[in-house]
């Protein structure tokens, strides 16, 4: 299983990025390896819809599950279509925290 | 000759000095018009006794995506500077999403397979009005929910009306983006009205950086003056920026706005600086031919 969180930079020591649609990363967990990689976020500077992109963009790498500090209504019911799982962490917690907290489970 | 009256800034009096302007110039005799541009928010007719003379819809264009044609190849959502259309080819999902849609029909050209049709919806109305016997006012209204007033303001500046006039004054949207520069690429002169405080300063700079890029002639009338300070003036000095007039901060000015009115004989040193302003144009419009 894939997991996606909205990252303020390209390392594991740095935040989650509350944003979800215009965070510049997200760091993409991989359950099975246990491993995190990061990609840009390429919906960040979108003119408009920068959400339902960065969703395609995702959905596209086969996500199943995106962690954010909140989402927008287009987000909810386009990811409730494509069966991809949210999650919304209000703490600023860093991604090793949260990914950590995954490879517990 | 088309004279867009703009601002950077909201409130600062567009409206005011283009619903005057325009009665100065039809009291002089001349052929003047006047198009309320500002189709999210049009009220330049509450202050003219206007009536509605026609009424027509714009449409703007809509895709149609047909998914037993659609190959999920991704290449109109790529082709959509907005996000309108999400693609996942994986998944073999298509979705349009018509909030974002801003009509642009790229994604129409896109496809390659016939997965696009086309449908049109109503985005705004134009409507002419009847003045001293003449349809010389109009004004564009976007509809409630339409992302963008540009393809309202598109259609209502394209001559609305009958004939020909001497003077149009395209009252504008306030801001720098899209709808104003829609609306003052149609001019031939851009008359920005601003305040003398440190607001309207900050928005003025913004739109006087935006018409230096256009290349568009531009001039600034300030309105309140005497309210504020000095700042204005000396960042018109500075640049070296012409200024077509000033309307002095009154209270007798703020009554006759608060009631849709506009200004008439009681005041006749506000109307002279109208007259003063309303001259210029001639000049400036003789001396252009």
């Amino acid at each position: 299983m894939k997991i996606a969180i909205s990252s303020k930079t390209e390392s594991l020591s740095g935040e989650i990025d509350s944003r979800f649609g215009r965070c510049p990363y997200f760091a993409i967990y991989d359950s099975d390896t246990q491993s995190t990689d990061f990609v840009v976020n390429k919906a960040a500077d979108a003119t408009d819809g920068a959400g339902p992109a960065a969703v395609g963009q995702l959905a596209a790498a086969g996500i199943n599950e995106i962690v954010s500090g909140d989402f927008g209504m287009k987000i909810k019911d386009l990811c409730s279509q494509l069966n991809i799982q949210l999650t919304i962490i209000k703490e600023n917690l860093t991604i090793k925290e949260i990914t950590d907290n995954f490879k517990s489970k | 000759m088309k004279i867009a009256i703009a601002s950077g800034k909201g409130g600062t009096g567009k409206t005011f000095v283009s619903v005057n302007l325009f009665l100065t110039l039809r009291n002089m005799g001349l052929e003047a018009a006047l198009i309320d541009c500002d189709a999210e928010a049009p009220n330049a007719m509450a202050f003219l006794p206007a009536r509605l003379a026609s009424e027509t819809e714009i449409f703007e264009y809509r895709p149609v995506i047909d998914t037993e044609k659609c190959v999920f190849c991704g290449k109109c959502a790529e082709w959509c500077e907005y996000n309108a259309i999400i693609c996942i080819s994986p998944a073999k999902y298509i979705r349009m999403d018509e909030s974002l849609c801003h009509g642009c029909a790229a994604c129409n050209t896109a496809c390659k397979y016939g997965a696009i049709s086309d449908s049109q919806i109503v985005s705004g109305k134009k409507s002419v009005f009847e003045f001293d016997n003449d349809r010389c006012l109009a004004e564009g209204r976007t509809e409630i929910g339409i992302k963008s007033p540009v393809r309202v303001i598109k259609a209502i500046t394209d001559n609305p009306f009958e004939k020909e006039y001497d003077y149009t004054i395209l009252d504008s949207p306030p801001g720098t983006a899209c709808p104003f520069m829609e609306t003052v690429s149609k001019a031939d002169l851009v008359l920005l009205v601003t305040e003398p405080t440190p607001f309207g300063l900050s928005d003025l700079k913004k739109a006087v950086n935006v018409l230096e890029m256009t290349g568009k002639p531009f001039g600034v009338i300030i309105n309140r003056a005497g309210l504020g300070n000095h700042d204005v003036y000396d960042f018109l000095k500075e640049k070296d920026i012409s200024l077509w007039g000033e309307i002095p901060f009154e209270r007798e000015i703020a009554e006759l706005c608060s009631e849709g009115k506009s200004i008439k004989d009681e005041l006749p040193d506000i109307k002279r600086k109208f007259t003063e302003l309303a001259l210029k144009l001639e000049d400036y419009g003789n001396s252009r031919n």
